[in-house]
């Protein structure tokens, strides 16, 4: 025990934060096969692993961190492969912190081993080397399943029943598969390369991918059965932006994160004009909330060339609820955090931009309904604060596009999908939910943990009926 | 990849109309719908209206006026070219029924858009009487379809060098004079001033008026937000509460201001554009 304590956490080599505040480049630049094996042997092989309480999808943690101590990387990949079809994806994005981490025993008295950095090595060293076998796909079955949505919940789905032998085909309405993973989350953080990869992948494995389908629009759900789909999964995720609804919101220069972050990372507004979207360059930049996606954003700004980027939220620093790592590399980039503050009001020129933000100053009450403490706002605190462009991060609803044209689905009071926790199976026969649409938004983990779990239940339900 | 398999130009070359091959969005369109286009990998997300439909041929029609790069890229494609995406049919329907005497009126590219909605009132079994104007003469745009899709059809020109020496709501006015208690329903579409008068005019007089907004959108499916236009004082999602809404209800000032938002980008998309042309 006292071997493995002795060896200090290995820290992820980075590039420096004056320098990426200026590029779009991945902020961390991954182990090198030494430093994976070396942080691998800090792990002391519990026999009753609590890290493993701590993954939504149950990775067997200790099992893959052994291969790699033993320099077998590709014994490493099949062994995440088992619970995890994307670890490139969640070794970079998942709270690491709450999760599998949180529980690490070494965490008690030092810092917990860098499950998350290990099993993003291992699975960056398949893909540049790709030497494991993936897994063997079963006989077809002759039955059709369509998923839709292609974020991480559908993406799981439709690799889990392609290896049953099924024939399935993701509906996405975007020009590009990836859901969240693309359209949201900045290159800096998560290079769509790899999510690009897993999807042809999937691809290779016989996925059929039909872009630019907007399921409600062009085909109905009943549409989909009609033209002989057996089973239905929808994962189209939690996409309806949520403003703040205070005076002066519509003026040029205020944007959802969504349409900011869409603009930058999908249409990739940031290589304007080479490519042709643009979207607004604000010199003093303010995002409003405090999540990964403000996160998100407020680097974002930085690296369009934004002089100053704050961060608004109205509770303290203790609630932010994004991941430790983001918040941590945006203070390193220079991003000023605002915390106990909420506005009420944004001013405006004769040209319809915004010029600013008024607010209010805050301190916590009583717990609200979800248990932390309520922000209250505090008499005669009024503040101005300057800003060219500001981002409104404070949250996601359901989108009713699709739920609105299904009949017999049903839906909780605040649009999101009722679906069986433990099957995914919604209130409409043959149909199943899962990811940010069922939970609201969650994680890409949870989203696809939700989808293995409804790849099980449709897997039986083919086989053997609803 | 969405085959064009027809191409004309019109008012002077301003005005392009390409007919693309899209059998699944044709099947499901509906007068008033839109889809958004991509040209290439490099290209923006533009909003178009479809003005016609084919389902034995399997194709689109959309007309689009040359404003800026991305318009000026579409003129580019030839015949047998193709769009990389074309997503849709995207936004609702205009809910086409029987009402009595309905007024359409459009201006300028806005006409495309009229178009279908026009023959689809008249088909509902309504009486349409129609006016469609245009700056000058040679960019006035489907005035034969137009009248093949109305009862009476006046044309206006700004600076009189055919039909009407005027504005379309100086025609509108006259009708509604005319016959203010008969008149069921006014449709208004083209630029957004003409939109504002249109609805201004019918507001005096009472008179139900559509209109269909322009805003600058991104995806269309209601996830982004960027379309939002005021109506009644609420805010509303153009791609999937519209593109139609209530004209007497409509905030046309802030849309005006909004679609300003990138103006200085677009130029210097434009400059870029056409000097990688020359
Ligand atoms: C900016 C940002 C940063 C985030 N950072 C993190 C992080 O660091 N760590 C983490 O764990 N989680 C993070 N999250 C949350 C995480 O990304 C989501 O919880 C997860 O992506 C949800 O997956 P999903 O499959 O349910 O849906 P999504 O990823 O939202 O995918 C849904 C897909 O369905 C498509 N779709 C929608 N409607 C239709 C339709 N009618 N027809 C066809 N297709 C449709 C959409 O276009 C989209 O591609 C972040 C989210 C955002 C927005
Ligand atoms: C639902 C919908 C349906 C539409 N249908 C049609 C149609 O059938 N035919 C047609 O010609 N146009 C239509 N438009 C407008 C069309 O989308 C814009 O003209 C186009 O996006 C301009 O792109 P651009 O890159 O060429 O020009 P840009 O460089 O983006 O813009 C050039 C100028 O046009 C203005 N502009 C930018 N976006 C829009 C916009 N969405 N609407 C109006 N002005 C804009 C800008 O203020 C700028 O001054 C529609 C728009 C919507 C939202
Ligand atoms: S999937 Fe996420 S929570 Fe699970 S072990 Fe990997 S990084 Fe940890
Ligand atoms: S709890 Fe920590 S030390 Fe124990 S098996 Fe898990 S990762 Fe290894
Ligand atoms: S275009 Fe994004 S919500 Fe309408």
């Amino acid at each position: 025990m006292a071997k493995n304590e002795k060896i200090q956490r290995q820290q992820m080599p980075e590039q420096a934060p004056l320098v990426r505040k200026n590029n779009f480049n991945e902020v961390p630049k991954g182990y090198t096969a030494e430093m994976a094996i070396q942080e691998a042997k800090r792990c002391m092989q519990c026999k009753k692993p609590a890290c493993v309480e701590g993954c939504p999808v149950g990775v067997d943690i200790p099992g893959f961190i052994k291969h790699v101590s033993n320099g077998d990387f590709t014994k490493a990949i099949s062994k995440l492969w088992e619970k995890n079809s994307l670890p490139a994806v969640c070794g970079r994005v998942c709270p690491q912190e709450n999760q599998c981490e949180g529980k690490c025993i070494l965490g008690k008295k030092g810092e917990p081993v860098a499950i998350g950095n290990l099993e993003r090595f291992v699975a960056d060293y398949e893909r540049e080397k790709q030497l494991a076998t993936r897994p063997e796909k079963a006989e077809p079955t002759g039955k059709k399943v369509a998923v839709v949505g292609s974020g991480p919940a559908g993406l799981t789905v439709a690799g889990d029943l392609v290896l049953k032998g099924h024939d399935v085909t993701i509906y996405e309405a975007f020009h590009k598969p990836g859901g969240v993973l693309v359209y949201g989350i900045p290159e800096f953080r998560l290079p769509k390369e790899i999510v690009f990869s897993e999807v042809s992948g999937l691809e290779k494995m016989g996925v059929n991918v039909q872009l630019n389908t907007v399921v409600g629009r062009i085909v109905s759900i009943d549409e989909l059965f009609e033209q002989g789909y057996e089973a239905v999964f929808i994962a189209v995720g939690a996409g309806l932006p949520t403003f703040l609804n205070i005076p002066g919101e519509n003026l040029i220069g205020i944007l959802s994160a969504n349409e900011y972050l869409t603009r930058a990372n999908l249409m990739k507004a940031y290589l304007f004009p080479k490519y042709d979207t643009p979207v607004v360059r604000g010199k003093k930049v303010i995002t409003i909330g405090a999540g990964n996606v403000a996160m998100d954003a407020a680097r974002t700004a930085l690296r369009l060339g934004a002089e100053t980027s704050t961060i608004v939220y109205r509770r303290s620093r203790e609630e932010v609820p994004a991941r430790q790592a983001e918040v941590h590399h945006a203070e390193q980039e220079g991003v000023k955090f605002h915390f106990l503050t909420g506005p009420t009001k944004f001013l405006g020129n004769d040209k319809g931009r915004v010029v600013g933000m008024e607010g209010l100053k805050m301190v916590l009450g009583e717990p609200d309904a979800s248990g932390r403490r309520r922000p209250v706002p505090m008499k005669n605190s009024e503040f101005e604060l300057e800003c060219d462009l500001a981002i409104i991060a404070v949250g996601a609803g359901a989108n009713p596009l699709l739920t609105q044209s299904t009949e017999g689905l049903s839906l909780n009071k605040w649009g999101y999908i009722i679906a069986d926790p433990e099957t995914g199976k919604t209130s409409k026969k043959g149909v199943w939910a899962g990811g940010d649409i069922v939970t609201g938004s969650a994680t890409v983990i949870l989203a696809m943990g939700a989808g293995r779990q409804a790849a099980d239940s449709i897997h039986q339900y083919l086989s053997w009926g609803w | 990849m969405f085959k064009i398999i027809n191409r004309e130009e019109m008012a002077e070359g301003t005005v392009i109309l390409n007919e693309i091959e899209a059998p699944l969005i044709a099947k499901k369109a509906r007068p008033g719908q839109f889809v958004i286009l991509k040209a290439n990998d490099t290209g923006e997300r533009i909003p178009l209206t479809m003005a016609d439909t084919n389902t034995e041929k399997g194709t689109i029609t959309i007309i689009f006026m040359v404003v800026g790069k991305s318009t000026a890229l579409f003129k580019t494609l030839l015949v047998g070219d193709a769009y990389q995406d074309v997503i849709g049919p995207l936004g609702k329907p205009t809910h086409l029924e029987k009402l009595g005497d309905v007024i359409c009126v459009g201006g300028g590219t806005g006409i495309a858009v009229l178009h279908p909605i026009t023959r689809g009132l008249k088909q509902a079994g309504n009486h349409v009487t129609a006016i469609i104007g245009s700056r000058n003469k040679d960019l006035l745009i489907l005035e034969d379809k137009m009248r093949a899709a109305s009862h009476e059809l006046h044309v206006c020109t700004d600076d009189g060098s055919y039909g009407h020496k005027g504005f379309v709501t100086d025609v509108l006015k006259k009708i509604l004079n005319e016959k203010k208690d008969q008149i069921k329903l006014v449709v208004g579409i083209g630029p957004v001033p003409m939109m504002k008068f249109v609805s201004l005019v019918t507001k005096e007089f009472n008179v139900k008026t559509l209109v269909s907004l322009n805003p600058i959108m991104i995806d269309g499916t209601g996830m982004c937000g960027g379309c939002r236009v005021s109506v009644g004082g609420k805010n509303k999602f153009a791609c999937v509460d519209g593109p139609e809404f209530d004209g007497h209800a409509v905030d046309f000032d802030e849309l005006s201001l909004r679609l300003q938002a990138y103006q200085e980008d677009e130029r210097q998309c434009y400059d870029h554009f056409c000097k990688c042309q020359d």
